[in-house]
C-alpha cells in the first residue's frame, strides 16, 4: 500500500484578486486540498521568473500565478505585463527542459471564492498526476558540476 | 568634502551588508498562534504550531492564545515586544485584511515599527478550508515559518504623508448626485457635479409620484436640483462627462469634456423661442421614454436645470446641408453659435463621489410579452411618464397606439428580474412597490377601471412599504395573481394576456387594454467601460463593486471614490439618497485632514547601479518614475537614472520585474524577502 503523493504548490497571487478570491474561498468555508501556499504580492507584475524558478529549486513540484482578470487590475495593466512576462518565460522554460505544465497561470477575481477552490483541487490533480518534480534537482547538479569544472 | 563622499560610497555598501548580516542573524521575531475561538484551533494543532516555531531559528517568543485581537491579546502582544526585545512580530492568525491594522499598531503602541510586523493568514487559507487535521497542521506551520523568513527582512518603513485637495466630483445629477453633492457643499466643502445629459434630474424627474406616499416626484426634486445649481459650492457641469481619472486618494487629475450645446448659456435666457421655431418636430423624445415628442434644439423637460437649449446636433437640419437657422433668428439673444465646439476642462480634486445610476432593461428577449410589436405593452418608466403630468397625455392615462382610456391593465412583475435563464438573476427591488402605485394611480384617475398584476412573490420591505402594498389590494381592488405570463397576443383590439394563477392552479386568460411591464434594473450602458475610465471594480453586470458589502457599503474598492444611487445595485429613492449622503460624510472626513498617510509600500532606485535602461518607465502604469540627471561637481552630466516620484507610486512593483540591473525594489515586498518567503517554505 503505497502513500498517495502530495504535491507541493506555491501560489504567486495578487492581494486584490486572487488572495482576497482566496480569502473568499476561506470565509465561504469552500474545501479544496491543503497543498498549496500562497505568497502575497501586491500585483502579478511583482512577480519574477525568478521567484519561479526559485520556488521550483526549493522542491517546488507545480506552481500558480493567479491575478485580476484582464482589465481589472488594481494597478490598471500589471497583469497584462505578468501574461506578457510569462508567455516568454514559457519558452524558456521549455528550452531548458522545465514541462510548462508544471506553471499553471489564471485570472480569478475578489469575488471568485468556487472558482479558487476549483482551481485548486484542479491542479493539485494535475501536478499529482505530473508525479514528483525530480527532473530539477538534475539539472541544479548538472550546473554544480560543470561550474566546479 | 569629495573625499568624505568617496569614503562613504566605498563605506556604505560595507555598512549595509554588515546590517543585512545582523538582522538575519540577530533576529528576534514574536510569534503569536490565535485559536480564533475554534475557528483555527478547531482544525490546527496549535500546540504542534507552536513547538515547530519555537524551535525555528530566529525565534524567541512562540505562544498562543484564543483570541489576540481582543484588549488582553493585544497587551501580551505588546508586553512581549517589550519584555524581549522583538526585532519583529508574525501574527498567525485570519487574513491580513482584517487584522493586519490592529496587530501593526499595536506593535506601534509598544515601540517597535509597524511594517516589522506581518500575518500569517492560517484561517481563511487554512482552518477554514481543509479537512484534514494533519495536513492542516502542516500548512499552517509553513505558511508561519515562511512568514518568519520574510519578516527577518522586514524594514522599519514610516508611512508617506500626501496634501489633500479639498475640492470634491460628483459624477451623475440624479438625486443621489444632487443629494452627495449638496451635503458636501453644505459643509462648507467646494464641489464639483457633473451630469451627462443636458440637465440635472436623472431618473427621478421622469417619475409621476413617488411610493409610499405618492407625492409628485418632481414637486420634491426641483427645489433640490435648483438649490444644487445656484449653491455658491457647487460647480454645476451639465452636458459633460468625465473623461479621464489618474492620480490617487487626495490627488485625483480629472477630465472633463464639456460637450457643445451650441448654445451660449450665459446670454441663453430659456425663454424658449428657440423651440418653438424649430421646423423639427418628431424626434422621440428620450425624456418621455419614446412617448412625446421633441424638436432638435431642445430641453429634456420643463423644469430642466439649467433652463438651456441644447441642439441634437444628429437631427439638426443646420448640421445637415448647412441651411435653416430659424432658431438663430428667433433667438433675440444671439446665444446659438454652430461653431461652439467641446471644451475640455482639467481640475484638481480630492475625492469622487460616483451616482451614474442605472437603466431600465430592454425587454426584447421576451418575445412572447409582445414589447416593441404591440404599442400598448409599455415599461413601468413609461407608464410613470403617462401618468406624468408633465408627461406626453398630462397625467391622464391614454393607450399609446390610440389614445383611449385602458379599461383594464395588466401589469408583468419580474419582467426581467429574479430570471437567470433570460433575464438577470437578481431581485431589482423597486418593481413590486412601483407596480403597486402604478395600479393605484391608475385606479385614482380612471374610476372602475381594473387592474391585474402577475407576481412571484411581492417584496415590500421598507418603511411604510407593506402597508403600501396591502392598500392597493385592500382600498384600490388591484386584483393580485401568483404566477407567470407565458404570452400575449391581440385579437379584436384587445391584448390577450395567458398566464397562470398557481395559488388557485389554473390558467388564466385576461382580456387587457394595456400591458405594463415592470422590467429590470440594469446598469448603465457602458457601466463597465467607465468604471475602467475611473479606476474602479464592477460586478458581472456591470454594477459598481463595493469595498466591502456589509462593513464599507459606500466606498469603492480605490481609496478615494466612493458610490451612491443605483449605479452599486438597484435601489429606491430613501436608499439611494442615504447612500448619497454617507458617502458625502466619508468625502467630508476625508478634507476634515490636511495631509493623508499612505502605505509606504513604493519602489526606490538605487542610484549607482542604475543604468539608465528605462525599462521601469515603460513597465510603470502610473508615470511615477522620471529620469534624473546626475551631475559632476562642475555641472556636467555623468548619467541619467530612473528615481521614482514616491507621490505617484502605487506600489504595483511591475517595475522591479522589469529591472535588469535589479536597481529598483520595492518596499515591503522586496526581492530578498520574497525569496526568503519561498525559502522559508519546507
Amino acid at each position: 500500500m503505497s502513500e498517495q503523493f502530495e504535491p507541493k504548490i506555491v501560489a504567486f497571487v495578487c492581494t486584490y484578486c486572487t488572495y482576497a478570491g482566496a480569502d473568499l474561498a476561506g470565509t465561504s468555508r469552500l474545501k479544496y486540498a491543503p497543498n498549496v501556499r500562497l505568497i502575497r504580492l501586491p500585483c502579478t507584475g511583482r512577480i519574477s521568473p525568478m521567484f519561479i524558478l526559485k520556488a521550483l529549486q526549493k522542491g517546488a513540484d507545480g506552481i500558480l500565478i493567479s491575478g485580476c482578470h484582464p482589465g481589472d487590475c488594481h494597478f490598471t495593466h500589471g497583469n497584462y505585463h505578468a501574461r506578457r512576462r510569462w508567455m516568454v518565460f514559457r519558452s524558456l522554460l521549455e528550452f531548458t527542459g522545465i514541462p510548462a505544465e508544471r506553471v499553471k497561470y489564471s485570472w480569478i477575481s475578489a469575488a471568485e471564492g468556487v472558482k479558487f477552490a476549483e482551481l485548486i483541487n484542479a491542479i493539485t490533480e494535475d501536478i499529482r498526476a505530473l508525479g514528483p518534480f525530480v527532473q530539477y534537482h538534475g539539472l541544479v547538479e548538472e550546473t554544480q558540476s560543470q561550474v566546479s569544472l | 568634502m569629495w573625499i568624505v563622499a568617496a569614503r562613504c560610497q566605498v563605506l556604505i555598501p560595507v555598512i549595509i551588508a554588515a546590517s543585512y548580516k545582523n538582522i538575519v542573524t540577530m533576529a528576534k521575531i514574536g510569534v503569536f498562534i490565535c485559536h480564533c475561538g475554534e475557528n483555527i484551533a478547531g482544525k490546527v494543532d496549535t500546540s504542534r504550531l507552536v513547538a515547530a516555531l519555537e524551535d525555528h531559528p530566529g525565534v524567541a517568543v512562540s505562544v498562543e492564545y484564543k483570541y489576540f485581537c481582543s484588549d488582553p491579546g493585544q497587551e501580551s502582544v505588546k508586553r512581549a515586544i517589550r519584555e524581549n526585545n522583538l526585532t519583529g512580530v508574525v501574527v498567525a492568525a485570519c487574513s491580513p485584511r482584517m487584522h493586519e491594522a490592529t496587530f501593526r499598531k499595536a506593535c506601534a503602541e509598544a515601540g517597535l515599527n509597524p511594517y516589522l510586523c506581518e500575518i500569517a493568514n492560517i484561517r481563511e487559507h487554512c482552518s477554514w478550508v481543509h479537512t484534514d487535521s494533519d495536513m492542516a497542521t502542516e500548512k499552517a506551520i509553513d505558511i508561519t515559518r515562511s512568514i518568519v523568513e520574510k519578516v527577518k527582512l522586514n524594514n522599519t518603513l514610516h508611512p508617506i504623508e500626501v496634501p489633500v485637495t479639498r475640492r470634491a466630483l460628483v459624477i451623475g445629477g440624479g438625486i443621489a448626485g444632487i443629494q452627495a453633492a449638496l451635503d458636501i457643499a453644505n459643509a462648507g466643502q467646494e464641489v464639483v457635479l457633473v451630469e451627462r445629459e443636458p440637465s440635472l434630474g436623472g431618473h427621478m424627474a421622469q417619475l409621476s409620484e413617488t411610493f409610499p406616499t405618492l407625492d409628485c416626484s418632481q414637486c420634491i426634486m426641483t427645489p433640490r436640483m435648483v438649490e444644487a445649481a445656484q449653491h455658491p459650492n457647487i460647480r454645476l457641469l451639465t452636458y459633460s462627462e468625465v473623461e479621464s481619472v489618474d492620480g490617487y486618494i487626495g490627488n485625483f487629475k480629472v477630465r472633463i469634456r464639456m460637450k457643445s450645446r451650441f448654445v451660449d448659456t450665459q446670454a441663453c435666457t430659456g425663454c424658449g423661442d428657440c423651440y418653438t421655431k424649430c421646423p423639427v418636430k418628431k424626434i422621440p423624445s428620450e425624456f418621455d421614454c419614446g412617448l412625446g415628442k421633441r424638436t432638435a434644439i431642445f430641453t429634456p423637460f420643463a423644469q430642466s436645470v439649467p433652463n438651456n437649449p441644447v441642439i441634437d446636433k444628429a437631427n439638426c437640419i443646420y448640421f445637415k446641408n448647412g441651411k435653416c437657422k430659424l432658431c438663430v433668428k428667433a433667438c433675440k439673444f444671439d446665444a446659438i453659435d454652430f461653431t461652439f465646439e467641446d471644451q475640455y476642462l482639467d481640475l484638481e480634486i480630492g475625492a469622487i463621489v460616483v451616482a451614474t445610476g442605472f437603466q431600465v432593461q430592454d425587454t426584447a428577449m421576451y418575445g412572447e410579452y409582445g414589447y416593441g410589436k404591440y404599442a400598448d405593452v409599455i415599461t413601468g418608466l413609461q407608464f410613470e411618464r403617462l401618468a406624468s403630468a408633465s408627461g406626453p397625455t398630462a397625467g391622464k392615462i391614454r393607450r399609446p397606439s390610440d389614445q383611449k382610456e385602458p379599461q383594464h391593465i395588466v401589469f408583468i412583475q419580474c419582467a426581467g428580474s429574479r430570471d437567470p435563464s433570460k433575464g438577470v438573476r437578481y431581485c431589482s427591488k423597486i418593481c413590486c412597490m412601483y407596480t403597486a402605485k402604478h395600479a393605484m394611480l391608475y385606479t385614482h384617475k380612471v374610476h372602475g377601471g381594473k387592474t391585474s398584476i402577475f407576481y412571484m412573490d411581492i417584496r415590500a420591505a421598507g418603511k411604510g412599504y407593506d402597508e403600501f402594498t396591502r392598500r392597493a389590494i385592500e382600498e384600490d381592488e388591484a386584483s393580485y395573481l401568483r404566477g407567470r405570463v407565458s404570452k400575449v397576443w391581440e385579437e379584436n383590439g384587445k391584448l390577450m394576456v395567458r398566464g397562470v394563477d398557481t395559488l388557485l392552479g389554473r390558467p388564466v386568460e385576461i382580456a387587457a387594454d394595456m400591458v405594463v411591464l415592470a422590467t429590470a434594473m440594469v446598469p448603465q450602458p457602458g457601466a463597465k467601460e467607465f468604471a475602467k475610465t475611473i479606476g474602479i471594480g464592477y460586478d458581472e453586470y456591470g454594477f459598481y463593486n463595493e469595498a466591502h458589502l456589509k462593513l464599507r457599503p459606500v466606498e469603492s474598492s480605490t481609496a478615494g471614490i466612493f458610490l451612491a444611487g443605483a449605479c452599486q445595485s438597484p435601489k429606491d429613492i430613501p436608499d439611494s439618497v442615504s447612500q448619497a449622503s454617507a458617502s458625502a460624510s466619508k468625502v467630508l472626513a476625508l478634507f476634515s485632514k490636511d495631509k493623508l498617510e499612505r502605505e509606504p509600500v513604493i519602489a526606490s532606485c538605487n542610484e549607482a547601479t542604475c543604468a539608465g535602461c528605462w525599462g521601469c518607465v515603460l513597465a510603470c502604469p502610473y508615470n511615477a518614475i522620471e529620469k534624473k540627471d546626475i551631475l559632476d561637481r562642475s555641472g556636467r552630466l555623468v548619467k541619467q537614472v530612473a528615481s521614482v516620484n514616491p507621490g505617484l507610486c502605487q506600489g504595483c512593483g511591475t517595475c522591479v520585474t522589469f529591472c535588469r540591473s535589479n536597481s529598483i525594489d520595492l518596499a515591503g515586498f522586496t526581492e530578498k524577502q520574497i525569496f526568503a518567503e519561498v525559502m522559508g517554505l519546507s
